[in-house]
């Protein structure tokens, strides 16, 4: 007798919780019921996020480099569980070590990024960046993977909290993922990711105003409609490519703050 | 008996010292009567002009063009075929050398340029000479020097211009803000259109006079005058590769909204509610020092304003008077006198605006201090202000002022004073004094704002980078950081 | 002027109504302060009327191993009539010497209205035992001295021993009755303005009619930003307190321009009402006569030749 296999659910991820989307609906992705995320949810995820926010940022950046690290380990030791959610093991282990490249930018960026300044006067002046927020990304649709975290994991290292929004064509890889980072030590909160239509949560993101930056990478179109919104905040806005690697793609959601004091006796 | 009076005899004692006028000869600067637009080298006739005045008695200085679309697409043409003709390939070496000459002919000039900067802009000559001519000429000095060393700012990214550079600047530091925008698009190898700012358009223009003297190739710089419109058609300019823009908030976001699907640049320096937090362990009389400077500077036309004083209770009361007594000697009026440390407010509009959030500040329930001053009858003025029993929740504490009006408002432990501080859309600045070494650096890491000044405040260095969190923009102009809105990489 | 110390022990001020406060001072914001109020412009009958008050408070100084009866002489004529030429040039405050030549000045003072000064207490260094310190101030009264301008005890000041300062002030003050007592804190060797505040509070507390900046036997003395750093001081006492306290910048002041910059700073940090030689000084020797020219420059248009102002 063959035994029947227990199917998992596909659920939204927010504040380290597994929810349903509040609407309780779902949609067919993968030939899977993936939980179709609402604008309500948007609106939770980033609650979550802001939450979590000053507490990541104010870990140590050898902490936050720990952490990132410890997340290869675990996607790592799911190799071929996401080999199956996606176009293969290539892309996961570029996935992983995509993972532990910027791992080890968090505790290098402040001396590449920022610095003292030579001011005219008895003033010692210093520059040094800082997480900008709450980061909304839109995903890519592909690579399913090695996408969502080339466009996640950049915020992330410079302490800033994400809410993501997963392909909508390939989200099962985007929730693997998502079960993985449960199981690493990121702090509940500190990334979000949403399934679903796109189009319906995409303006509710751009349009939050407790939301600091967007990365309108997997954004249909141009994006101008999104980027309207966003600027009703004057969200620091990104058009991330899918597939890169850079510190650069760091310091996009970092503000660089500079410090006057005197220098005297 | 005292010894006055056993002198009363020879020599009577005046009791009072009063200043005599000490104004700076306006002699220096030649005005004409009509201005145009400095487009590709030479003046455009404009179609249309207004008179720009100077707001210490309205006289009116000259007309200036208002841009229409026309002057606006002629000017980024000539931007445009400077920068495809000659400039974006010429080595930084020697794109160095023109902005190391425009740099030593402001200085040369400084004075008629400081001169004609109070005149326009309402702005003590003390600090038009003091403070925006010096730091002007430093910001072209500073950036000359980055021209040819771009590639070990930005190793690994091959830095290359991004070609014509649209930039709307303020009233409140003319040439100063000029300095800020067109000096690091030059050093990157941009071309310019700079409208200046619609009160404030003489110096811009007295500039393009420098760029005749340093040679600088036609259309490099491009000058355009005229209102919000003119900025508008800049914006919308398909040509136009990049944007900077500093102004209000209000306006920057709609710049960013039409820019929407464009792919142009855009770097947004805008308002701010800076607080300015005194803890009771700071040194009093600098902190006051530094609440003045903080607030008075300018005419409290800075966007980096300390214009939310946060006293720490315990010593409120001390500070307050310390304060008050303070004001009593700021000495209110002509721009032009060399003793004057309060001019004229920039413009009629901005005067009314003053004016409306003191009264709903009254209206709130705060209450106001100004010290005993005669204001000029012709002009625009208004009397340095302090509102003491602000709360949180008042106009005067959550919107910017633009102008010489302080509000008072408690602590009683660092975290209240954070949230208190960080509790605004805006991020520009802050404040902090204390002597704690400690204290400082912890507060500095908790303001959520793009400069803090401890133990200081309003000091600027072309080297030091300025910008905002949050709804007072991003982007940063000065230092190293300031090369890059100005840069593209072929990474 | 003459009131009781605000404390009886220690130099902080009254508990009531907030707690004790000495203070600290910035200094990099203290030098800026100082310098940008050193720009302002003081131009016609506001420049005479500077030139003239400085003359007024004045203290002519000698303080030489080679000072004479002779020299004091001279000394007092010229603090009595500085421009002969000119009888609407007023008076200098007082005179300033050692005390053996305090006989000599009293003698040619007399009926001028100007004061005579003497150093006391082992002046310059103050390094001596304060029984002699105390004598030496009394007899310097005793001698005619209507002012006393005494040091305080660096040594004790910088090894942390306020309280020997304090009550060496008290004791002198005793002594010297009620002759005004001016106490020199020697600031060019207290080595921070955080000191120099503390020596001020402490030497007001515990009696000084005037507070003094320098001996003018080192080269750092009278600057600009020490001077506002003793004045906010004296503001400090004279806001909690009521007490007003006299302040003399002494030692480096040789130009008129110098003084216009010292005036400036105390007519915009305690008012007008310390224009005034009943509460400011400058102890001086050389800045007469170039006050003096600047003034003759003001009233006639023409620049000056130094040949045509007495030396003494």
């Amino acid at each position: 007798m063959t035994r029947l296999p227990v199917k998992k659910t596909y659920k939204l991820f927010v504040g380290g919780a597994f929810p349903r989307s509040e609407s309780g609906r779902t949609y067919e992705a993968e030939g899977q019921n993936v939980a179709r995320g609402s604008r309500k949810d948007a609106r939770d995820a980033v609650q979550a996020a802001r939450k979590a926010q000053a507490g990541w940022a104010a870990a140590t950046a050898y902490n936050r480099g720990q952490v990132l690290y410890r997340l290869a380990e675990m996607v790592e030791a799911r190799t071929a569980e996401f080999a199956e959610l996606c176009s293969g093991s290539d892309e996961v282990e570029r996935t992983i070590d995509r993972i532990v490249w910027y791992a080890g930018w968090s505790d290098k960026l402040p001396q590449v990024l920022g610095g003292s300044n030579p001011v005219a006067g008895p003033y010692f002046n210093f520059t040094v960046p800082e997480p900008t927020g709450v980061v909304a990304v839109l995903a890519p649709e592909e690579p399913a993977l090695l996408g969502l975290v080339s466009r996640l994991v950049p915020p992330l290292v410079g302490g800033n909290a994400v809410v993501a929004v997963a392909s909508e064509s390939h989200p099962l890889a985007a929730i693997e993922l998502a079960e993985a980072i449960a199981t690493s030590d990121l702090p509940g909160g500190v990334v979000n990711i949403l399934t679903g239509r796109r189009g319906e949560i995409a303006p509710t993101l751009a349009s939050h105003m407790d939301v600091n930056a967007i990365d309108l990478c997997g954004a249909d179109g141009d994006g101008r409609e999104l980027e309207e919104l966003a600027a009703e905040n004057v969200k620091r806005i990104v058009h991330g490519r899918a597939d890169t690697q850079s510190p650069w793609e760091i310091s996009s959601y970092l503000e660089l703050k500079t410090v006057w004091h005197p220098i005297g006796q | 008996m005292t010894e006055v009076d056993r002198r009363q005899d020879r020599a009577p004692v005046p009791t009072d010292w009063t200043y005599a006028p000490a104004p700076e000869s306006r002699d220096i600067v030649r005005l004409a009567e009509r201005y145009g637009h400095f487009i590709g080298g030479e003046w455009a006739d404009p179609a249309e002009t207004y008179g720009t005045i100077a707001p210490r008695d309205e006289e009116v200085l000259a007309q200036v063009g208002q841009g229409t679309e026309q002057d606006v697409d002629a000017a980024v043409t000539a931007a445009r075929d400077a920068f495809a003709n000659g400039w974006s390939e010429l080595p930084g070496s020697e794109r160095a050398k023109y902005l190391f000459r425009i740099a030593r002919i402001l200085q040369e000039r400084s004075r008629e340029f400081a001169v004609l900067e109070s005149l326009n802009g309402g702005k003590p000559i003390k600090e038009s000479r003091d403070v925006d001519l010096p730091l002007a000429a430093a910001h072209f000095f500073y950036y000359a020097g980055w021209a040819d060393k771009l590639e070990y700012a930005f190793p690994n990214r091959q830095p290359k211009p991004v070609g014509v550079a649209g930039q709307i600047i303020p009233w409140n530091f003319p040439l100063l803000m000029l300095a800020w925008k067109i000096a690091p698009a030059l050093a990157c190898g941009n071309t310019v259109v700079l409208k200046p700012a619609e009160t404030t358009p003489l110096t811009a223009l007295l500039f393009c006079d420098v760029l005749r003297q340093a040679e600088l190739p036609a259309g490099v710089v491009n000058i355009v005058t005229g209102d919000g419109r003119t900025g508008a058609a800049i914006v919308d300019h398909p040509d136009v590769d990049k944007i900077a823009f500093t102004g209000s908030t209000e306006v920057g976001k709609a710049i960013q909204r039409r820019l929407a699907g464009t792919g142009k640049k855009l770097t947004l320096e805008l308002g701010g509610k800076a607080a300015n937090i005194v803890f009771d362990d700071s040194a009093l009389d600098q902190a006051v020092e530094g609440i003045v400077n903080g607030i008075y500077f300018n005419q409290g036309h800075v966007c980096c304003a300390g214009s939310r004083l946060f006293a720490q209770e315990s010593i409120v009361e001390p500070l307050v008077d310390k304060l008050k007594q303070r004001l009593e000697t700021l000495r209110v009026g002509d721009p032009l006198d060399k003793n004057t440390d309060v001019g004229a407010i920039n413009s009629k509009m901005q005067l009314d605006k003053i004016t409306e959030l003191v009264a709903a500040g009254k209206e709130e329930g705060a209450e106001i201090y100004q010290p005993p001053c005669r204001l000029p009858e012709k002009g625009y003025w208004f009397a340095p202000t302090v509102f003491t029993n602000v709360a949180q929740s008042y106009r005067i504490a959550q919107e910017e002022i633009f102008g010489p009006v302080l509000s008072v408002l408690t602590f009683r432990t660092p975290e209240e004073a954070v949230e208190k501080a960080n509790n605004t859309p805006y991020g520009l600045s802050a404040g902090v004094w204390t002597e704690k070494g400690s204290r400082i650096l912890w507060m500095a890491q908790q303001m959520r704002a793009g400069v803090v000044w401890a133990n200081t405040f309003n000091r600027f260095d072309p080297s030091s980078p300025f910008g905002g969190y949050k709804e007072s923009g991003f982007g940063r102009e000065g230092g190293l950081h300031g090369l890059e809105p100005y840069l593209r990489f072929e990474e | 002027m003459a009131q009781a110390p605000a404390l009886p022990t220690g130099f902080e001020l009254p508990l009531e109504p907030r707690l004790p406060r000495i203070g600290s001072v910035d200094a990099v914001a203290l030098e800026e302060r100082g310098a940008s109020l050193a720009k302002r412009s003081i131009k016609k009958e506001a420049k005479v009327f500077a030139l003239e008050l400085a003359i007024r408070c004045i203290d002519l100084t000698t303080l030489e191993g080679s000072d004479t009866p002779g020299k004091a002489a001279a000394l007092c004529s010229k603090a009595v009539r500085p421009d002969p030429s000119d009888p609407n040039v007023p008076s200098c405050a007082a005179v300033c010497v050692y005390e053996n030549l305090v006989p000599t000045c009293v003698e040619r003072l007399r009926g001028t209205g100007v004061h005579v000064a003497s150093v006391a207490t082992g002046f310059p260094s103050g390094q001596y035992p304060t029984d002699l310190k105390v004598a030496d101030a009394r007899r310097a009264v005793e001698l005619g001295a209507d002012e006393v301008d005494m040091v305080i005890d660096r040594g004790a000041f910088l090894s942390g021993r306020y309280a020997k300062v304090y009550d060496e002030i008290v004791k002198v003050k005793e002594a010297v009755g009620k002759a005004h007592l001016k106490v020199i804190l020697e600031t060019g060797e207290l080595g921070t303005y955080d000191n120099v505040r503390r020596a001020s509070l402490l030497a007001m507390a515990a009696g000084a009619d005037f507070i003094k900046t320098s001996t003018g036997k080192i080269p750092s003395a009278a600057t600009l930003p020490v001077a506002l750093c003793m004045l906010e001081a004296i503001r400090d006492v004279h806001h909690e307190t009521g007490r007003v306290v006299g302040f003399k910048p002494a030692g480096g002041v040789r130009a008129a321009k110098q003084a216009v910059q010292h005036l400036i700073l105390v007519h915009e940090t305690l008012g007008a009402d310390w224009l005034t030689p009943d509460r400011y000084r400058i102890g001086a020797s050389s800045l007469l006569n170039d006050v003096l020219m600047q003034l003759r420059k003001e009233k006639t248009g023409a620049y000056q030749n130094p040949d045509y102002f007495t030396i003494d």
